[in-house]
């Protein structure tokens, strides 16, 4: 019987939180369809076969192999592409991270088939579907004609839960046949450059943009974003001017944020920038111009200069912390 | 080192506001009033290509898939200092990623087989535009070469290419066999603007023409929408210093202090 098969992204044996989007997005869509839930895992199974059975899977097919015991692009998607032969899903679905498409992609290259990135919405049966295009900053139709159905979700466009009623989670190995030469793309070395929390995982986001006017000028808002357990982010304008490094621009071409709180300082809040803001849980914009649309779409503001109102905040939080 | 031939994919796309709208058939991006660029990613590929070719020397190549208008982009290329310049024609088409791939692949097959082997190719990591995430790894695998995306740093060696991925607290380090491809994305360097010499210089590149031909893949594009924008009843806590007080209850309140 054919089947809704999850691609598991995960880093060294541990589960990427997207893939739970994944599973819970593919969960409703094998429910509405009649179809059970399968998922495939890359590596030594340790754990996740359970976790995804948490999320609903009934069988996981786990593929573990030597060149598959860390990422490498070519040796996931050939080992995708031949599970896709094998057991004939409906539809393949992945989170739009940049492991998620990538794996799906080389699948697809390798099958012959279309692959549909970042959906916001799937009709059942698959033939029609919404997908995000500009990062976000527009959707569109798209028809799909194909006998297995390749796509990814957009991340945060579908909120994770475990199912109800958990699938059994059953282990069925899966063994690839891989040439050696897949080795090519397998990661070789790890740099590691921060410690704790990072852009994409912060709970507090102090993003500062050309209105901060100055490579300098970021020194304040470190300071609150220190305070609150959280990191700084920025604006294209601002890594265009070299005053903050790319890893911090956050938007279409930089990183997508998703933290309790953004505090939007000197940011105009262009649709380019936005949708890398938008799954933020609550907005506080600062900023001099009440039209500007990070103003406007943000739940909280303070329309003033930034260069007084930071370090304002910065010393009732001190206050109010006892420092 | 010998000399490296380098090829970068770019593709026309327009250049929006702070906003973008659609037209009244809900099939294109409306550009009236709007020029026309490259996705940022592109941009800092073709910047990497040059930067390439200034340290061990050789020759770029950049190519286009689009309307003849896309001659634009290609002299933009050109005036940063690439070299060759390939224009594939198709009227303006919407072609699909898995045509566009294979008509792309072909074009890489007769340009190598005219005049040799290009020893790293670069594409975008992402259109700006459709944003498929699919079309430089499509090419690689026709191609038969080593392709991995979402690059923020290359070096190039005698054997291999070095290449690192921005993860969430680091990087990837992957070393590729020559030749390679790669998907880039902005970051990668910090793209030099045009010179007036180099303005110049590109009105006499020549564009070298190739006929694209391929036959449609298996999506299609039904319509354009807008996403539900958020409405928000802004909640304004002040204008200046005074607000500091009500800024930091907020925070009590969503629990971040
Ligand atoms: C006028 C016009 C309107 C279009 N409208 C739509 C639309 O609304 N929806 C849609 O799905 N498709 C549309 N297309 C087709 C689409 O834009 C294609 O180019 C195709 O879908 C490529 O996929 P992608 O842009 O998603 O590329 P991706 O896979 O995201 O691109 C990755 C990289 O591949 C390279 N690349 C991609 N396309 C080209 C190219 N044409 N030339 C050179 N290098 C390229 C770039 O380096 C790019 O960064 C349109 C095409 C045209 C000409
Ligand atoms: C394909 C594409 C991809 C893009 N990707 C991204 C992306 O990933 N991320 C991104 O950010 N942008 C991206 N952009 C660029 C985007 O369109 C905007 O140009 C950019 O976000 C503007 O940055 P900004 O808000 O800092 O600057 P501006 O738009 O110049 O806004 C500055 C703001 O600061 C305010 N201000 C000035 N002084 C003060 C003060 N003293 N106190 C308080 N407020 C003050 C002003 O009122 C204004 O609102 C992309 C564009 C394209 C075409």
């Amino acid at each position: 019987m054919t089947s809704v098969l999850v691609v598991i992204e995960s880093d060294q044996g541990a589960m990427a939180p997207a893939s739970h989007e994944a599973l819970t997005f593919a969960r409703d869509y094998a429910t509405s369809a009649g179809l059970p839930l399968n998922a495939i895992i890359f590596g030594a199974e340790s754990g996740m076969a359970a976790e995804a059975g948490t999320y609903g899977a009934a069988t996981v097919h786990v593929a573990d192999h030597a060149l598959l015991d860390d990422f490498g692009p070519e040796a996931w998607g050939e080992t995708l592409a031949q599970a896709v032969t094998q057991t004939a899903p409906a539809v393949v679905v992945s989170c739009g991270t940049d492991r998620g498409n990538e794996v799906l992609a080389q699948a697809a290259a390798r099958l012959d088939l279309p692959f549909v990135a970042n959906c916001t919405e799937v009709d059942t049966g698959a033939a029609e579907m919404t997908r995000t295009q500009w990062g976000g900053s527009l959707l569109e139709r798209v028809s799909l004609n194909a006998p297995t159905r390749l796509l990814s979700i957009a991340p945060h466009a579908f909120d994770a839960s475990p199912a109800p009623a958990p699938g059994a989670g059953m282990v069925m190995p899966f063994a690839p046949v891989l040439d050696d030469s897949l080795a090519r793309t397998k990661v070789v070395d790890r740099v590691v450059t921060s410690s704790g929390v990072t852009l994409s995982t912060a709970p507090v986001v102090v993003g500062g943009g050309r209105g901060v006017g100055s490579a300098e000028a970021y020194a304040p808002l470190e300071e609150l974003a220190e305070l609150l357990g959280g990191k700084v982010g920025c604006s294209r304008a601002v890594t265009n001017n070299g005053w903050r490094p790319h890893s911090d621009q956050v938007g279409q071409t930089g990183t997508r944020i998703a933290p309790e709180l953004y505090i939007a300082c000197g940011i105009s809040g262009a649709i380019q920038h936005w949708v890398g803001a938008k799954a933020s849980k609550n907005i506080l914009a600062i900023n001099t111009d009440a039209e500007a649309n990070m103003v406007t779409k943000a739940g909280h503001a303070v329309l003033g200069d930034l260069h007084t109102m930071i370090p304002a905040i910065t010393a009732e939080v001190k206050k109010r912390k006892g420092l | 080192m010998a000399e490296l031939r380098i090829l970068t994919l770019i593709k026309r796309v327009p250049a929006p506001g702070a906003r973008i709208n659609i037209t009244d058939d809900e099939q294109f991006v409306n550009t009236q009033n709007l020029g026309f660029t490259m996705s940022p990613h592109e941009e800092c590929a073709v910047e990497g290509a040059v930067q390439l070719i200034e340290e061990h020397g050789g020759e770029s190549t950049v190519l286009t898939l689009g309307p003849a208008e896309a001659e634009e982009q290609l002299r933009y290329a050109a005036s940063i200092g690439i070299n060759q310049a390939v224009l594939m024609d198709n009227g303006g088409e919407d072609w699909d990623p898995q045509r566009t791939a294979k008509a792309i692949g072909d074009a890489i097959e007769q340009l190598e087989s005219e005049s040799g082997p290009f020893d790293l190719i670069l594409f975008g990591n992402e259109s700006a535009d459709s944003g498929g995430f699919q079309v430089g790894i499509r090419v690689a695998h026709r191609l038969g070469r080593p392709m991995v995306n979402g690059i923020k740093g290359i070096e190039v060696h005698d054997d291999k290419v070095v290449a690192k991925r921005e993860v969430d607290a680091g990087s990837e380090v992957y070393e590729l066999p020559r030749p390679a491809v790669l998907g880039v994305k902005e970051g990668l360097n910090l793209p030099r603007y045009p010179t007036m010499k180099g303005r110049l210089a590109s009105k006499k590149v020549e564009i070298n023409a190739v006929a694209p031909a391929a036959d449609a893949g298996g999506q299609a594009k039904v319509r354009l929408l807008r996403p539900v924008e958020t409405v928000s009843e802004t909640v304004i806590l002040g204008t200046d210093e005074s607000a500091a007080a009500a800024v930091v209850d907020l925070f009590e309140e969503l629990g971040v202090l």
